[in-house]
């Protein structure tokens, strides 16, 4: 476990008063405030240490028991005895002078009871102060919990369709709803299933970000669809009827006779469902590509050249 | 017909700690949406994560109601600006794979 450097949190030295702690926090705070930077676990994770660079630099008694113990911290206790033990000794050699010594040291380390209820307190303040702000000077100030994020790998098939998903964060379950139609890069927050609160302040939240698997067939643009479909000469030249793949299933459609390399055609409702909105699908639109027939036999070779000197004629 | 649960005031206020001038402040504002109901004053629930959040940004950071109807409209930008950037990426996706 590392030492934490709170004054280099709050970007402040030694000799800081309580208006200059109070001023760099609100600062940083007002920096790094969760409400400020919705998902973004950096800024949240910098927020926890000025939360907790505060809670001890802002507490007189706290303060004081890290200012005396600072990088040593470790061995506060053995300190802690080695200098009662040299009080001892004054006292029974004549001393007495330093009588008051030793008052308040060491009640930080008395109340592990209380540790676990710090929220989100690293183990440094924790095995410091026992827990989290639970001394008896401490600010009442209640703390939002950490934010989670977490990513979600979807395949194109199931964004299609609102389902449900168990996940496991932090060791618990939770199960949601995904609905239809979520987009690639999306985030969904679920309140109140993020890091605990400190001193009773509220969970934070959780975020879910969606990975949504490209599909070989389709494209996908909102809830519109893109899909290339090759047709032969003769259907594009003739006309025709085709199948065409789409997301519910095969569809028939009708090709008009001259249809040109490169057409666009829309299918309405076709496409992808419409994100919350039951029952809205977006559109395919289908690009024909005219395959060219290669390997002609003699006898086919013989026609297409017929047919080119009837239409240069 | 949906049906809207609502959240009194008076519980609200007393569980956040918070003033009701406060509540109503933002009511003014039109940050929120206050109804009053056989005289008692109500929130939808569905406006509760958004009051909380305002509350948070009062009494943790001290921002005032102005610098809280601020920061709401610069998050709601924010959020559209996010909207509108993944919708681009993916766009650009569908020409990055060709």
């Amino acid at each position: 476990m590392a030492f934490i450097d709170y004054y280099k949190i709050l970007g402040l030295d030694k000799n800081a008063s309580e208006k200059d702690i109070k001023a760099a926090y609100r600062k940083l705070a007002r920096q790094y405030h969760p409400d400020l930077n919705p998902n973004d676990t950096e800024a949240n994770k910098k927020f926890q240490q000025i939360n907790e660079a505060n809670e001890v630099l802002s507490d007189p008694e706290k303060r004081k028991k890290y200012d005396k113990y600072g990088e040593h911290w470790q061995h506060g206790e053995e300190h802690e005895q080695y200098a009662r033990q040299q009080q001892q000794n004054r006292q029974q050699y004549g001393g007495g002078q330093y009588s008051g010594f030793g008052g308040g040291y060491g009640q930080g380390f008395e109340s592990y009871e209380d540790f676990g209820g710090g929220g989100d307190f690293s183990d440094f303040f924790q095995q410091m102060f026992g827990g989290g702000g639970s001394g008896r000077s401490r600010s009442q100030a209640k703390y939002r919990g950490q934010d989670f994020t977490a990513e979600l790998q979807l395949s194109f098939l199931e964004a299609a369709e609102t389902h449900k998903q168990t996940l496991t964060v932090n060791g618990k379950q939770i199960r949601i709803t995904i609905p239809a139609g979520v987009e690639n890069g999306q985030t969904i927050k679920i309140a109140g299933h993020g890091g605990s609160g400190s001193n009773g302040g509220p969970a934070g939240d959780l975020y879910i970000s969606f990975a949504v698997a490209n599909d070989p067939h389709f494209k996908r643009s909102g809830a519109d669809l893109y899909a290339n479909k090759q047709i032969d000469l003769y259907t594009a030249v003739l006309g025709g009827e085709i199948t065409v793949d789409t997301l519910t299933g095969k569809v028939k459609l009708k090709v008009a006779a001259g249809t040109q390399n490169n057409t666009k055609v829309k299918l309405k409702g076709k496409g992808y469902p419409v994100y919350k909105k039951e029952g809205q699908f977006g559109d395919l639109y289908l690009t024909y590509e005219v395959q060219i027939p290669t390997n002609l036999t003699e006898k086919q070779k013989e026609l297409f050249e017929k047919l080119a000197k009837s239409g240069s004629s | 017909m949906a049906k809207t649960t609502l959240i009194s005031t008076t519980d609200f206020c007393t569980w956040h700690e918070v003033d009701h001038t406060f509540i109503h402040s933002l009511g003014d504002a039109g940050l929120i949406e206050i109804m009053i109901i056989d005289k008692g004053e109500f929130i939808p629930e569905t406006q509760l994560q958004h009051l909380e959040k305002m509350v948070r940004l009062h009494h943790e950071l001290d921002i005032n109601l102005a610098g809280i109807e601020a920061i709401t409209h610069l998050l709601d930008r924010v959020e559209t600006l996010h909207q509108e950037m993944r919708s681009l990426k993916n766009r650009l996706r569908l020409y990055e794979e060709d």
